[in-house]
């Protein structure tokens, strides 16, 4: 992980790291989520389900890709994460009517796959800790991170009875999982790079051993036409 | 072997034509790392062509569908997410390439006689290259895929008189939608790979008839030897392949090191707003190209609407890039490289260096007084630095060019 890191900072080094994110006002607190982390992938997958999946699909998502990446097998999952009865090869959409969603809520929550792509996983992490009490709203909150928001804090439930070390801990948790739905390959994907890079490390060295010893025949002109 | 090789070369000139543009193919033997970028742009082309070929085979152009088909890619295709990072970090780095191997001309005088028609056909490779990049950038279908698309179409309907009607006829339709999305995924997968494909060995072709400069900007054909091999070269084949799959390897090092650990790049590769749906109801509150066009969309924004129509900055962005064309005939100095220019150009060449950069920052930066300002200020640099070129490159003093190349 430390090498990601290391590498992730020498690459926004490169591009003078200006961050082109959608222009959020807010302060954003930093997630730091690990993907690497199974556990908390593990625990963010099941509170996401239990308290946010009533509303929000993650329809790019698959059951059994879950169980899959997080170590689950098919009956964990069923019994787990699966409340609607679906096939562990289904995709994870809401049960919810668009049009009672309108009624409800003013619009239909947003599927959720690529949220952490689009808005980055300060943004989710800040955004479900930052609900405070607003009676001028209809759920009675209000949130500094996405004004007037027509979701309920619905993590409200779950912050009771919790420290606030433990409470962010389990928001984290759900970050990270929205993180890992974002984009499944990112697992593969760091644990691949780091053997691609080693390969061609290798290699280079190789060629350049290649490169070296043809052009002495050029440093050393003794390089003649064929006959 | 020989016998097949005979066989061959009694119906193909194999032979021939791999001793004419490999073996016997004459290099000046002081390349530097400038000289990678030529053979790696090349690299890049194969590679955005093969990667394409195997994204093309899941994709689906259809408005409906093709935002999905892309998540599909990413997850459900086998190694879907790893052909997809390389064909998109592919074509940013298609571009730093591309920039670089074009700094390489300006760097070393490449573009100078009897090299013109080689920057004439690059030059015209790097216009389909723009082309070809922003209609793959549509095809995700994302917010910034269409609201990109509707930025740059609706220059089209700035023409004064047909500009509506040339719209429409663009679009297929009154707006972007599925009409523009499958024409545009048309010419991104066939039309403009094939001009690229045609360009390229022109280009070679016009190239392997002049020689290669070199960092010096001697012609090294100049000085010959008894059998009418240049002095100063030596066949590609081996020097030169065996040094190019050295870079082609550092390079693909670097490559690999973006599509492994931040193939978004910050937003800079793949834009954060391009991962939610296109919404033809929801403009977002920021509207930027990719970097690499971001110089010209600064030059576009610079000028402001005169008779209440954007035409005019329009015609300036699209003077910005023709204007690369004319480069041989505006630079009047008697040298090529910068290594025996006047003080006086290598100046002149760093702020145009700093205004080309500094307009491409401007472009993904939101609209304020101030980088208003700066973007005309720097846009008013980048033509002064054609424009005032046949002046400023005949005077200054030159240093003397060697006869012969050093090192």
């Amino acid at each position: 992980m430390k090498t990601n890191t290391i590498l992730n900072l020498a690459l926004s080094l490169i591009v003078i790291s200006f961050n082109v994110h959608a222009a959020s006002k807010a302060h954003l607190d930093h997630a730091d989520t690990d993907i690497s982390n199974t556990a908390s992938l593990q625990n963010g997958a099941k509170l996401f389900m239990n308290y946010c999946s009533g509303c929000h699909a993650i329809s790019f998502m698959r059951y059994n890709r879950i169980g899959k990446d997080l170590g689950l097998s098919d009956e964990l999952v069923a019994e787990n994460l699966m409340f609607a009865g679906n096939k562990p090869g289904e995709t994870i959409t809401t049960a919810m009517p668009e049009d009672a969603a309108a009624k409800w809520f003013g619009v239909m929550p947003p599927d959720l796959s690529l949220v952490a792509r689009s808005k980055g996983t300060d943004w989710i992490y800040t955004y479900l800790r930052s609900f405070y009490e607003d009676e001028s709203r209809i759920f009675g909150v209000n949130n500094p991170v996405l004004v007037n928001a027509s979701m309920p804090d619905v993590l409200w439930s779950l912050k009771q009875g919790q420290s606030e070390v433990e409470f962010d801990q389990n928001v984290r948790d759900i970050t990270n999982f929205l993180d890992y739905v974002g984009e499944p390959s990112k697992l593969i994907r760091l644990k691949l790079g780091k053997w691609v890079l080693l390969f061609l490390g290798i290699l280079f060295i190789l060629a350049y051993l290649l490169k070296k010893e043809y052009w002495k025949d050029v440093k050393y002109g003794i390089w003649r036409p064929r006959d | 072997m020989k016998n097949k090789q005979s066989w061959i070369d009694q119906r193909f000139p194999l032979t021939k034509v791999f001793n004419e543009h490999l073996a016997e193919y004459y290099t000046p033997r002081n390349f530097n790392l400038w000289y990678f970028f030529g053979g790696l742009a090349m690299l890049m082309l194969g590679m955005q062509l093969l990667t394409g070929i195997f994204l093309t085979m899941h994709y689906k152009p259809d408005s409906a569908y093709a935002f999905a088909s892309v998540e599909y890619i990413m997850r459900d295709v086998e190694w879907g997410w790893l052909i997809r990072y390389l064909h998109s970090v592919g074509a940013s780095a298609f571009f730093v390439v591309i920039y670089l191997h074009m700094f390489r001309a300006l760097l070393y005088g490449s573009y100078k006689g009897p090299r013109e028609l080689i920057w004439i056909l690059g030059m015209l490779l790097y216009v389909a290259l723009m082309a070809e990049a922003f209609f793959g950038y549509v095809l995700p279908w994302g917010q910034m895929s269409f609201w990109g698309a509707q930025v740059i179409i609706s220059l089209f309907g700035s023409v004064p008189v047909i500009g509506p009607d040339l719209l429409v006829w663009l679009l297929g339709d009154y707006a972007v939608g599925d009409a523009a999305l499958n024409r545009f995924f048309s010419l991104h997968v066939i039309a403009l790979p094939l001009i690229l494909v045609v360009l390229v060995f022109l280009h070679i072709v016009a190239l392997h008839t002049v020689g290669s400069n070199n960092p010096d900007g001697i012609e090294i054909k100049k000085n010959k030897d008894n059998d009418g091999i240049p002095k100063d070269g030596i066949p590609f084949h081996p020097y030169y392949t065996v040094k190019d799959i050295m870079g082609v390897v550092a390079f693909l090092w670097l490559l690999c090191a973006v599509v492994f650990y931040a193939p978004a790049l910050n937003g800079y590769f793949l834009e954060h707003a391009n991962f939610i749906e296109a919404n033809p109801l929801k403009t977002p509150e920021h509207i930027a190209p990719l970097w690499y066009l971001t110089p010209f969309y600064s030059v576009l924004r610079a000028i402001p609407p005169m008779f209440g129509s954007q035409f005019p900055g329009v015609l300036a962005m699209g003077a910005a890039i023709l204007i690369l064309f004319a480069l041989p005939w505006l630079d009047r100095s008697p040298v090529k490289s910068i290594r025996y220019r006047s003080p006086i150009y290598k100046w002149v060449l760093g702020v145009f260096v700093i205004s080309f950069i500094m307009l491409g920052w401007l472009g993904v930066q939101p609209v304020t007084p101030l980088n208003a300002l700066l973007a005309r200020v720097f846009t008013a640099l980048y033509f002064a630095f054609f424009i005032l070129m046949p002046w400023y490159t005949s005077i200054g003093k030159t240093k003397e060019v060697p006869e012969r190349v050093a090192g």
